[in-house]
């Protein structure tokens, strides 16, 4: 065997299909040999299985949320119709939606579970720098996560995921118990992106220099370097706010001499990084998707991977966007308005270039493919959309209202969600060895695009009309729009039910996966489907760039070039 | 069509009937802000179907058919078009920044001759206190043409004070003022939200603003903060009203049943045991306005000592409203 095996990369490996080694799945057995595993395959997967999970726990919460907006009508307090939920419980149930999807679904979904899996794949290497620190992260994320669901058990949490102060030192609900899962899952978050630091510097494969690095790997760079700086600041705002809860020193309650618009300054100063920390990955996943079924070169390379680090460095100074009714200063709103746009042109650069890499390719419509022109459509409005929200006088009238709400579904679930989705699609035969189908895939993709508008786009006309956020019942006004969307939101969780049918039958009797179903060029596609336990058989060594497809018609003029 | 009527928006005055996506605008302030969300808006629209237009049309043209060899172009990047879509891009980002600070601007700065009400915030009710006229009441009346200053402080948490007809929103802070100013146009009733999150009412922390002409302005002053034809009104009634607007609703019932305060019904002229042991044979007008006053000197036993002061934020002529209201309910 070993010896027909040529790994120069162009080869394309078909020699490893025999199945003469066991993969990772197979190569050791039993729970334990899980548990214990340092495999960043293995890990990946199991974070896979854990984001998913939450993600089903969360779209849970958002679809109760959704079913109480249908109904409630405000008939003057005396009387007032309560339907379904009262405004606790309501409170508690966006508030655990919000939580959990920002802390538990979006924020580890593509770095941990796919991040793990890919980079060192992408990389030529055998392993993640540090694999124990690795396995370390995820109990410490599964820690967290306990930590953040048991608050349910102890009377839930109600203060909406921002936490804000007073309420959140005042409040009688486990705010202690939230915030405290919340930090652990920052040290989690902190670990997995030192450990891609140091992998991404220290363990490419020979001539696999900078500019040959795929996107991905650059976006999950870039949001490596945020996740390391910004979510201590997290950690300490949140310990600060336990702190004061737990013995009463003032920090942010005035009752206590505390200034509370002190706490938004610490938890913007991470949370607008932190929408960052959950678009770079999307950002990368689309460039590979988008490369790989066009067969061609990526449009501005150097542009895209720089406008990743660009995005990286200016989000850091935008976060008083998030207050500019709170009262700070003329000169810092102005400051704040005026980086936020800064930072949209690096943004709109990406998405450009996106578009541009179709321009004479040779475009393959597969389901990953159509998730990513479902990312390109839907991002695109909630890129746009936030020049609404960085507007000050604009922003005044929207700030607090569904618009705000629509805005960051379209660049969290719209982007974020449709990419991790996306790539799902994309990469589902490397990690499994199966194929999905694809007929289910496009009509999963339909659902959830539909749905998606139906239910989001639906909140930029209650934001505008003036419906404020996080009311458990509104005037008549609102109705017929939250009736709306709260139909788009069905549809949309019929579309992810729908992806969870045919992934599990993939399992079960799936078509088997060649070991490059893409004719990808990248080195992840250099090995088997799925992957042996040490990825390679020999040490790859990397001659070309990662969007150098043979379909690429090297007798026409090049043009531009990088 | 929808287009058409938006672009009807930015050329008309104010407009004074709420459109099926707009608020409607009752200042020149709220025309101010329609203009330039429009203007994004209509960017927006040009940029998108560039963007997705762009990518409909690649796919439909460049989507491969049937089995023939695959031919791709190797362009990598255009130097000119890059430039190109970055530098547009971000003029038009400056110009709408610009434009958005000099509104901004606008509303940031309060005019001189403002007439100043003070506005407190408090789970989950609004007071207006007129400091001239000593007046307390729980909707914003104001006379039309007049600017108002609002100076804004909140009892307990933040609340967010915003009334869409105005396009104006601030902050509410314990512990410290901010302020809001407007100038109503014309007559008319405007809708007031709370847009910071503030806990289990947050969504019925709602009134209202009254632009009245001068004259009837005048005499609500006059009145005491009574609108005309509220002589007539039995005191019960006002009782029952202040009871909704002031957000003792949310604690107390009328039926009987248990809130986190006790109900009312059949609460006046009974006896009441104690937190501290004491005990009282029948709660009369003194023990009721006590209650009101200062909640914490007797605290019914079985309840929490939650019940917030309402000192200096129900004058007395309210509070004999609302004990009047409640032995009326027998
Ligand atoms: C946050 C909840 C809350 C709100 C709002 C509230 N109360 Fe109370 N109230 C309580 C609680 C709890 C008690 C019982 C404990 C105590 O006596 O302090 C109480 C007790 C009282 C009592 C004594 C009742 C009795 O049967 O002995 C009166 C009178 C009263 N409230 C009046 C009012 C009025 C008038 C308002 C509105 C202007 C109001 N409350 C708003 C919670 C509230
Ligand atoms: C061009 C790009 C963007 C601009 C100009 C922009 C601008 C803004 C502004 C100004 C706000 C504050 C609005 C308010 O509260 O009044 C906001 C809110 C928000 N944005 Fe963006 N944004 C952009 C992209 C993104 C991306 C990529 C994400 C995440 C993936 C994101 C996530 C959010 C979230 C989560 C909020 C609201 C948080 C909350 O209040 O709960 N935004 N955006
Ligand atoms: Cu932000
Ligand atoms: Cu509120």
């Amino acid at each position: 065997m070993e010896s027909n095996r040529k790994n120069v990369p162009q080869g394309a490996h078909a020699a490893t299909a025999g199945g003469a080694e066991p993969n990772y799945i197979n190569a050791h057995k039993g729970i334990w040999s899980w548990m214990t595993t340092v495999d960043h395959k293995r890990l990946g997967l199991m974070y896979l299985v854990g984001v998913l999970g939450f993600f089903a726990v969360g779209g849970i919460f958002a679809l109760l949320v959704r079913t109480q907006l249908l109904g409630p009508i405000f008939k003057g307090a005396s009387g007032k119709q309560e339907w379904l939920f009262s405004g606790e419980t309501y409170n508690k149930l966006f508030t655990l939606h919000g939580a959990v999807m920002v802390f538990l679904v979006i924020i580890p979904s593509i770095p941990a579970s796919l991040g793990n899996f890919f980079l060192p794949l992408m990389l030529g290497a055998k392993d993640v720098a540090f694999p124990k620190l690795n396995l370390m992260s995820f109990y410490v994320y599964i820690l967290g996560g306990a930590f953040l669901l048991f608050s349910i058990f102890t009377g839930a949490v109600d203060t909406g995921w921002t936490f804000y102060t007073p309420y959140s030192s005042t409040t009688s609900t486990s705010v202690v118990s939230a915030v405290l899962g919340v930090f652990i899952l920052g040290f989690s978050s902190i670990l997995t992106g030192v450990n891609f630091i140091v992998t991404i510097h220290k363990m490419r494969a020979p001539g696999l220099t900078w500019v040959r690095l795929p996107l991905f790997v650059w976006a999950q760079y870039a949001t490596s370097l945020i996740q390391v700086l910004a979510t201590p600041v997290l950690a300490i705002t949140l310990m600060l706010l336990a702190i004061e809860r737990t013995i009463g020193v003032g920090i942010f309650d005035p009752k206590l001499g505390g200034d509370p618009v002190l706490f938004q300054h610490f938890f913007w100063f991470y949370s607008h990084p932190a929408v960052y920390i959950m678009i770079l990955p999307a950002f990368g996943v689309i460039s590979e998707i988008i490369t790989i079924n066009s067969r061609k070169q990526i449009f501005g390379y150097k542009a895209i991977a720089m406008s990743s680090v660009a995005i990286a460095v200016i989000g850091f100074l935008v976060w008083g966007h998030h207050m500019f009714t709170s009262g700070q200063s003329e000169l810092a709103a102005a400051v704040f308005s005026f980086l936020t746009f800064a930072v949209a042109v690096p943004t709109a650069i990406k998405t450009f270039s996106w578009v541009a890499t179709m321009y004479g390719g040779s475009l393959r419509m597969n389901s990953a493919m159509w998730y990513a022109q479902a990312f390109l459509f839907l991002f695109t409005i909630g890129g746009l959309t936030g020049l609404f929200l960085g507007t000050l006088s604009v922003d005044i009238h929207l700030h607090d209202t569904y618009f705000v709400v629509a805005h960051f579904h379209y660049v969290m679930m719209g982007g974020t969600m449709t990419a991790f989705v996306g790539a799902l699609h994309h990469w589902w035969p490397k990690m499994t060895g199966r194929m999905l189908n694809e007929f289910w895939g496009k009509v999963s993709c339909f659902f959830v695009f539909a749905g998606f508008n139906i239910a989001f786009f639906s909140q930029f006309v209650l934001g505008t009309k003036g419906m404020p956020r996080r009311y458990a019942n509104y005037l008549p006004e609102f109705q017929y729009l939250h009736q709306i969307s709260t139909i788009g939101s069905y549809l949309l969780g019929l579309g992810f039910f729908i992806t969870l049918c045919y992934m599990i039958q993939s399992l079960i009797n799936g078509e088997k996966a060649p070991p490059n179903p893409w004719g990808g060029r990248s080195l992840e596609w250099e090995t088997d489907s799925p992957p042996i336990e040490h990825n390679f058989h020999h040490q790859p060594v990397v001659t070309h760039g990662p969007y150098e497809f043979p379909e690429i018609d090297h007798s026409q003029a090049p043009r531009g070039g990088h | 069509m929808n287009l058409g009527s938006a672009l009807g928006n930015m050329m008309a005055q104010a407009a004074n009937t709420a459109s099926w996506w707009k608020p409607m605008q009752a200042s020149s302030h709220a025309v101010a802000v329609d203009t330039l969300f429009n203007f994004i808006m209509y960017l927006c629209f040009f940029f998108f179907v560039l963007i997705v237009g762009a990518m409909v049309y690649f796919i439909v043209k460049y989507r491969r058919k049937g089995s023939g060899p695959e031919r791709t172009s190797p362009i990598k990047g255009n130097h000119t078009l890059e430039i190109v879509w970055s530098v547009i891009p971000g003029i038009l980002l400056v110009l709408i920044f610009a434009w958005g600070f000099k509104d901004w601007l606008a509303i940031a700065v309060v005019p001189a001759n403002a007439m100043e009400v003070r506005v407190s915030g408090q789970k989950w009710n609004w007071t207006f206190t007129y400091p001239k006229d000593g007046i307390v009441s729980p909707d914003l009346v104001v006379p039309a043409g007049q600017t108002v200053k609002l100076v804004m402080t909140s009892t307990d948490v933040l609340h967010s004070f915003y009334i869409p007809d105005y396009r104006i929103k601030r902050d509410v802070i314990p512990g410290k003022y901010t302020v809001l100013w407007f100038k109503p146009e014309e007559e008319a009733t405007h809708q007031i939200f709370c847009t910071e999150y503030c806990g289990a009412e947050h969504s019925n922390m709602l009134s209202k603003v009254k632009v009245m002409s001068s004259a009837k302005y005048e005499e609500w002053i006059a009145n005491g903060g009574e609108e005309a034809g509220g002589a007539g009104v039995p005191l019960a009634e006002k009782g029952k009203k202040l009871w909704e607007q002031r957000g003792c609703v949310a604690c107390h019932s009328i039926d009987g049943s248990k809130k986190v305060g006790p109900t009312w019904k059949g609460a006046f002229g009974t006896a009441r045991q104690f937190a501290d042991g004491s005990s009282l044979p029948a709660a009369d007008e003194n023990y009721m306005r006590e209650s009101i006053l200062v909640p914490n000197a007797k605290v019914v036993a079985g309840y929490p000592g939650v019940m917030p002061s309402y000192q200096g934020q129900l004058n007395d002529k309210q509070i004999e409203a609302l004990i009047e209201f409640m032995k009326s309910l027998k």
